[in-house]
């Protein structure tokens, strides 16, 4: 009723002309169950777990904000042939993660200092169970399988730091072959 | 033919009418108003883009549990459905769909019958609000009673300026004296007679009877199962009249473009649909009056716009 600007009616024709432009351009509904929807490629739908690479160092259990990762292992003796002693190692007994609980944050894979932990684009994997969200490394480890491979990196940026040693190991190739700590340019980088 | 024979064409044609186009009609504000809300609507039911929505809430309205409040005026509250649709199905009786008798029934006085017949839809609106025993059901059958009571002055006072200018009550005889130029010289009337009709069958934006978010449904409340469904589809099939009644007075029927002795059902048809989505694009464009703002839209603008269009008709009548 208070309607000031130019001929009377022209708010109800706005109104018909906003309808009928929705009404002939595309729609963005996403038919999801039967057409699979197009993700960002790097979307974060769950963790997936390499446990090849796996030291259980605990980082990612101890960084987790609302403690959701479970980790159990033992420790092995390897018998290298030719060593003074056995060595030992970790064997990962258990990783799982309750995704009950798990907040996606991605704390843990940002923390991991050996890429054990991965963003997986999967998403369905709803349960009946709110039990059933426990995951053990099995099942983390299939999501792997649909982890992107890593982004090409920045053409402009530094190069990365393995990179950038292995070109120095190349313009010094005197210097030597094994990684022992030492007197070298290779052991700057893991003596900091 | 034999007459019993032509009788039992003539109804069936009619009822598969009755049947049918409401449905067309349905699923089409399903998917209208769907893609101009930016989305699909049904697109599962029947497999191609849903075409078959309404059939399965047919189905699904017949399982459910027919249930008569306790409290509730038992036969009128059972009746008041039927009341509902039968006027209609009474009206597409007598409308013509084509030229040289493709109509149920020819009636001389057919636009008389027609508007008397559709009066008889504020009866079932107040029998189901008051046997409903219901407050939200009372309060939306006194504001249908209003609203039908109130529009139904503009309403026939449109009509008699078609009429008029026709001479003739015929739907038919109005048909075939309707001209081209009739659409500018009788366009206030068909505007009334338009909002008016989208009044009289309680569509948005004139549904306060039914007013799902303050009345929870009006006059609609008690009912479940068929008899809703019966609500429902006499809703839809109220369309298909308003927009019928609108194409035989205003827009020339079966006249169109080239073939009007062959293809006049045709003609008649498209325009009953494009009718009809114009009413469901109005329903999708703007939102529901408020109760003195209906009332002020028919005294104030609709009924003495009609008057003038009859003084204009009446003149242009006796000028040629």
């Amino acid at each position: 009723m208070s309607e000031r600007s130019g001929l009377p009616g022209t708010g109800l024709v706005k109104g018909l002309a906003v309808t009928l432009k929705t009404m002939t351009s595309r729609s963005t509904t996403q038919q999801y169950p039967d057409v699979a929807p197009e993700l960002p490629p790097r979307s974060r739908g769950v963790i997936a777990l390499l446990a090849e690479n796996c030291t259980v160092c605990m980082l990612c259990a101890r960084e987790c904000p609302d403690w959701c990762i479970y980790i159990d292992s033992h420790k092995e003796e390897v018998a290298v042939p030719g060593a003074a002693r056995p060595r030992q190692r970790n064997v990962l007994d258990r990783f799982d993660i309750d995704f009950s609980l798990c907040m996606y944050c991605g704390i843990c894979v940002e923390v991991c200092p050996f890429d054990a932990l991965y963003w997986s684009p999967e998403f369905e994997y709803a349960e009946y169970d709110i039990k059933d969200l426990l995951h053990d490394k099995d099942h983390l480890g299939q999501w792997m399988g649909s982890v992107p491979p890593p982004p090409a990196h920045d053409r402009n940026g530094e190069p990365a730091k393995e990179e950038a040693t292995a070109a120095r190991k190349a313009a010094a190739p005197t210097s030597s072959a094994v990684a022992r700590p030492g007197p070298g340019p290779a052991a700057d980088g893991s003596a900091t | 033919m034999p007459t019993w024979l032509e009788l039992v064409v003539r109804v069936g044609g009619v009822l598969v009418a009755f049947l049918t186009l409401p449905l067309v009609v349905g699923q089409a504000e399903h998917k209208v108003m769907a893609h101009m809300q930016g989305r699909l609507g049904p697109m599962y039911a029947g497999g191609f883009h849903g075409w078959a929505q309404l059939i399965a809430d047919g189905v699904k309205f017949v399982q459910k549990e027919d249930i008569t409040p306790r409290e509730a005026d038992r036969p009128v509250f059972r009746l008041a459905p039927v009341v509902a649709l039968v006027p209609y199905l009474l009206v597409l009786l007598v409308i013509p769909l084509g030229p040289d008798d493709l109509v149920g029934q020819p009636l001389d006085i057919g636009l008389f019958f027609v508007l008397a017949v559709v009066g008889v839809g504020v009866v079932a609106v107040l029998m189901s609000a008051w046997a409903s025993a219901n407050k939200y059901s009372l309060l939306g059958g006194l504001r249908g009673a209003a609203q039908l009571l109130g529009y139904e002055l503009p309403l026939v006072l449109a009509a008699a300026s078609v009429a008029m200018a026709a001479g003739t009550l015929s739907l038919g005889g109005i048909v075939e004296a309707w001209r081209p130029w009739w659409l500018l010289w009788q366009a206030p009337a068909m505007i009334v007679f338009f909002v008016a009709g989208l009044a009289e069958i309680r569509r948005p934006p004139f549904d306060m009877p039914v007013a799902d978010s303050e009345l929870v449904f009006g006059y609609m409340t008690e009912y479940t199962g068929l008899r809703f469904a019966f609500f429902l589809l006499a809703e839809y099939v109220g369309i298909v009249v308003i927009a019928a009644l609108t194409t035989v007075l205003f827009l020339g029927g079966w006249q169109g473009p080239f073939a009007d002795a062959q293809l006049g059902w045709l003609w008649t048809l498209v325009k009953v649909f494009a009718v009809s989505f114009v009413i469901i694009w109005l329903r999708v464009s703007y939102p529901r009056l408020r109760e003195d703002q209906l009332q002020r839209l028919c005294w104030l603008v609709l009924v003495p716009v009609a008057l003038a269009q009859l003084v204009l008709t009446a003149a242009v009548r006796l000028a040629l």
